[in-house]
């Protein structure tokens, strides 16, 4: 299975994800530049985390408007897999391809921690061999993670299962003290109603090796591998 | 050794000097220099420098930049080790790991602008140090940071020290509630600084420190390391190497920003109209170092690149005259084809401007093409603004017109080093003399037990509680969460996880952990061995957690060095870090002096902060603080002591007592000999887990080893055996292994911060191998307990001191620091 691993000039965990893929999974990876207009060769993009441009405006305000996220926007309509972690999650929402927006961390501070996730949906591509309800440590690392969409929305996307992740305690209950940024209904990662794009604000490629502390990211890789082979077959 | 704060070199300029003061100010007062200096100038060209040429001349020769109050002391340093490739003297000091891969690192103080503008300060002293090592050719895989600022509430001043500058009779005001609130501003403002930069640039904050003392009221210390990792045959120089070679201007435009910083702000003590040199801090941007780092690595894995230097105090001034001294050769540069943020600049604006994320690139002749390719790609502008010239002057041109023309040597490396009066300090005797009887000793709640000295004996649990909630021993996860600690994905051991930070290095078995100490207070009681015991701890700290030290880098954090006491405090510092190096064999690759940290009289405690980088062979052996199975035994490795001695300069006696007082000590033969054992140790698989005992003594150390135990030994149950007889009243001494005084004390015992100390934990079967270690090294060892349950118990002579639950105690510490931030825990 083929990644791109998009470069924008101040994205930072390009290189973890590329590592992630390619050094632990053991799959093809490529990075690809933000001026880049092609995507058809892969079969997963990856938006890493960062700061896109600077982000002084607000995060992926402008990222949306680079040539690549024209390209990632007509690799999603064709039913590719996108996967958008922190930064990417903030550009694919200011880019419209999923719903919502993330605002400041309601304590007005960054955040760099482990957090628990409650896997909410495991019917997605990039889910299915998480298990549903099952509790992840995937660590955090944002200062614009507080997602919100209007009740009306989210009552639609739950129905729709597009909320994927939400913030829990370790033992699994979604409460209010599980929740590090103020997220409207500790939500932590959504896909669009296709499924083929997902957002997060947690770091799964950051959690591929127990030496540095969870594993618990791998399931998200070997989900996409598993809807890879799928698609593939 | 070289170094700057950033906060601006410059020339003492006539900006905040009124226009009547110019017209009869001497030439050389203009510019921060003396009538002497301004003589050898002249000497030195054989005729008057014009006005441009007097300021470069002021800027280079400022305390800031010519170091020329500290480098005749600093050469008593030992530089040299078989894993030094590069010393002071370069951007950054480079070690040898081995694999062919060596690891860059270095250490700079940005106390004066962060003092002006905490957020700014932080931001680009964070840059700054950045650019050190990439200019190396080095992938920047960490930084630290070492902070020191006034006390967060109100509260009288200790009673003890006074002012570090005492002989001018000046008694430290205490901390009213306007300074607590400003102290907390300035947290608040250099954490998010350092916070907003360094997660932008992507390079991870893994460690450092915060402390809070009286004596940074007004002068807050912010101390900033990096680590860089680089290929040893691909490292880069800062010369200008190769007559004829194209010198390139890359990254940020040049503005009025940071004119008349370092000489201003960085070479002379505040006065009340500190506020007013706001302008003078200058403005950082990670989004364009973000993209200055990839370019210029990029660029250096080819060879188009004959040499590289950031831009930091002096900007163009320094960059140029110390990369042509470097190569014996010169540089000429038109600063018309400087980019200009702003329009009619003079040269004189531009050659001292210290705008930031600029870096100059001297280019091979007839490689320019791939140079500007690079920064292209980049979306950064790299524009050629002169050459190399083989006649060692630094020559400046405004389009065809010469404005200044000075050997580059007599700039960067002919400015007087001052061999300065020394005193030493007039309060010390009495600090010493301290009797540690007129303060009594804690007792178990509710049993006075014998274990009184003079007056109530104050509850050993409420006084462990108070300790634990000092902002200078609770729990820094308030700071260390604001940082993106993991990113690189190479961090091991986070902030918190151990007593040193550990980073893998990718392709290799290898971990390189990270560490910083400096304890300003130990330093004002005895200059020496406060020192000495910085360079130690910092030393154990990377022993505790697996790794041999391999050398050190530093910051000297001063008040003026024009007072005799401040300079005999400096000296004593050199010394004591000098004795430890060589007790320890750690070379030291380089280092930052900060002079002038003073406001109006009063001035910061003698404040060495060390940082020390440890290479473990095998990151698999790596070890951690917390207790991990119930039922292994708990032992002391290093000496177990009752000493009131040992209680000088404690948080306990600060916080619990209100005093300052006694003399710090140190056995370095002791303490090398310990580091042996304890590496021997975790290399033989002994051990489950290593803490250092520094503040708060014993009983923090333990409940620490609890707080970040494993489940189910998260307590334990000990005993601490005591000298015979009652405390404070002349027991016998027989005190373990180590022997005891004559008057101990219950106290001392708990909470005495004597050095050369690690708890460790291991499975009872494997304690006669650590103990005939040990042994064999002329190490004391106890035995003095066993992990288990999930309180704190321990007990002395088989009397009840200490029983509390974990999760309280944990929560008294995790709770503190945000508590008094105002923030959510």
């Amino acid at each position: 299975m083929r990644f791109g691993v998009l470069v924008f000039p101040g994205s930072n965990c390009d290189v973890d994800a590329y590592h992630a893929v390619r050094d632990v999974l053991g799959h093809d990876a490529e990075y690809v530049w933000h001026r880049a207009a092609d995507l058809g060769r892969f079969d997963c993009v990856i938006l890493p985390g960062g700061f896109s441009y600077g982000d002084y405006l607000r995060p992926g305000a402008i990222a949306r408007f680079s040539p690549v996220m024209r390209a990632v926007g007509e690799f999603a309509a064709a039913g590719g897999l996108v996967l958008g972690i922190c930064n990417g999650f903030q550009i694919l929402c200011e880019a419209g391809l999923l719903p919502g927006a993330l605002r400041r961390n309601d304590d007005l501070t960054f955040h760099c921690e482990m957090v628990h996730l409650r896997v909410e949906n495991d019917r997605t591509p990039f889910t299915r061999e998480c298990g549903a309800g099952r509790v992840l440590a995937i660590p955090i690392a944002h200062g614009d993670g507080n997602y919100y969409v209007d009740p009306d929305t989210l009552a639609r996307m739950e129905a729709r299962g597009q909320i994927v992740f939400r913030y829990c305690t370790p033992d699994g209950r979604v409460e209010p003290e599980a929740n590090p940024n103020g997220s409207v209904g500790n939500v932590a990662g959504v896909c669009n109603e296709r499924g083929n794009v997902l957002g997060m604000m947690p770091h799964p490629e950051r959690a591929v090796e127990a030496l540095l502390g969870s594993a618990d990211g791998l399931c998200l890789f070997h989900s996409l591998l598993a809807a890879g082979a799928g698609a593939l077959t | 050794m070289r170094d700057q704060d950033r906060a601006g070199a410059h020339g003492r300029g006539t900006s905040s000097v009124s226009t009547a003061q110019i017209a009869t100010a001497p030439r050389w007062e203009q510019v921060g220099l003396t009538e002497d200096e301004y003589r050898r100038i002249v000497e030195l060209l054989g005729r008057e420098p014009n006005d441009l040429e007097l300021g470069l001349y002021g800027v280079m020769w400022s305390e800031h930049c010519s170091y020329k109050s500290s480098r005749v002391h600093l050469k008593r340093l030992p530089t040299e080790g078989a894993r030094v490739l590069v010393g002071p003297g370069e951007n950054a000091g480079v070690l040898d790991i081995g694999d062919g891969l060596a690891i860059a690192v270095r250490e700079e103080s940005h106390n004066h602008p962060s003092a002006i503008e905490p957020y700014q300060g932080a931001a680009t002293g964070v840059g700054g140090i950045l650019r050190d090592i990439f200019t190396m050719g080095a992938r920047p895989i960490a930084l630290l940071d070492s902070l020191r600022f006034g006390p967060l509430e109100p509260g009288p001043a200790p009673r003890g020290t006074l002012s570090p500058v005492a002989a001018d009779g000046l008694d430290s005001p205490g901390t009213d509630e306007a300074r607590a609130a400003r102290n907390r501003y300035l947290v608040g403002g250099v954490v998010k600084g350092i916070s907003d930069y360094g997660n932008c640039v992507g390079v991870p904050t893994v460690g450092g420190e915060i402390y809070f003392e009286e004596c940074y009221n007004e002068n807050p210390l912010v101390n900033v390391m990096c680590v860089g990792l680089i290929p040893k045959d691909k490292i880069v120089r800062g010369r200008a190497e190769g007559v004829g070679n194209p010198v390139f201007l890359v990254g940020a435009k040049t503005g009025r920003d940071g004119i008349h910083g370092a000489s201003l702000l960085a070479s002379q003590e505040f006065t009340a109209a500190a506020e007013e040199m706001r302008p003078a801090v200058q403005v950082g941007d990670p989004f364009m170092e973000k993209l200055l780092i990839e370019a210029c690595l990029e660029l250096m894995q080819g060879d188009a690149v004959a040499g590289v230097n950031d831009l930091g105090a002096a900007g163009l001034t320094s960059s140029c005259s110390e990369t042509a001294s470097r190569a014996g050769n010169g540089i000429e540069i038109d600063v018309a084809l400087v980019p200009r943020r702003e329009e009619g600049m003079t040269p004189y604006e531009v050659m001292l401007s210290e705008s930031q994320e600029r870096m100059l690139v001297i280019a091979r002749q007839g490689r320019e093409a791939e140079v500007e390719a690079v920064f292209e790609k980049w979306g950064l502008e790299a524009a050629r603004i002169g050459r190399v010239t083989g006649d060692g002057r630094l020559r400046v041109l405004e389009n065809d017109r010469v404005v200044a023309d000075v050997p580059a040597r007599t700039l960067a490396d002919a400015a007087p080093a001052y061999d300065r009066p020394q005193r030493r300090p007039a309060d010390l005797d009495e600090l010493w003399a301290f009797d540690f009887a007129t303060v009594p000793d804690v007792g178990a709640a509710g049993a006075m037990m014998d274990c009184v000295a003079p007056g109530a004996a104050v509850d050993c649990g409420a006084a462990l509680r108070r300790v634990l909630a000092s902002p200078n021993v609770a729990s820094r996860a308030w700071a260390y969460r604001q940082y993106d600690h993991m990113v690189r994905t190479s961090t091991v051991l986070v902030p918190g996880a151990g007593d040193a930070s550990v980073l893998r290095v990718r392709g290799t078995r290898k971990g390189v952990a990270l560490a910083t100490d400096g304890n300003g207070r130990f330093c004002r009681l005895d200059p020496f061995a406060g020192a000495a015991m910085a360079v130690a701890e910092a030393a154990r700290n990377v022993a505790c957690a697996g790794a041999r030290p391999i050398g050190l880098t530093n910051c000297l954090n001063f008040a003026s060095p024009e007072r005799p006491e401040v300079m005999w405090q400096f000296r004593q510092v050199i010394e004591g870090m000098r004795a430890a190096c060589l007790a320890l064999d750690i070379p030291v690759t380089g280092g930052n002096v900060s002079f002038y940290n003073e406001t109006m009289g009063r001035g910061v405690y003698p404040t060495p902060v060390i940082g020390m980088v440890g290479l473990l062979e095998d990151l698999e052996k790596r070890m951690t603080p917390g207790f991990k199975r119930a039922g292994d035994a708990v032992a002391v490795l290093g000496p177990l002591t009752a000493d009131p001695a040992t209680l000088a300069g404690s948080e306990y006696l600060r916080v619990v007592h209100g005093h300052v007082a006694g003399r710090p000590a140190i056995d370095l033969e002791l303490e090398a000999r310990l580091q042996r054992v304890l590496l021997a140790a975790i290399e033989a698989g002994l051990l489950a887990s290593a803490h250092d005992c520094s503040e708060g003594g014993l009983a923090v150390t333990l409940a620490e080893c609890c707080f970040a135990a494993a489940d189910g030994a998260r307590g334990a149950v000990l005993d601490l055996p005591a000298p015979a007889g009652p405390p404070g009243a002349g027991g016998s001494g027989g005190f373990g292994a180590a022997g005891g005084g004559s008057d101990w004390r219950c106290d001392a015992l708990l909470f005495g911060e004597a050095p050369s100390r690690v708890v460790v934990s291991l499975p009872e079967e494997k304690l006669p191998a650590l103990a005939d270690l040990a042994r064999g090294h002329g190490v004391p060892i106890e035995r003095v307990g066993r992990v288990g349950g999930d309180r704190l118990v321990v007990t002395v002579n088989g009397r009840a001191l200490v029983d509390e639950s974990t999760a309280d105690l944990e929560s008294v510490w995790r709770e503190a620091l945000p508590c008094l931030m105002g923030a959510r825990p």
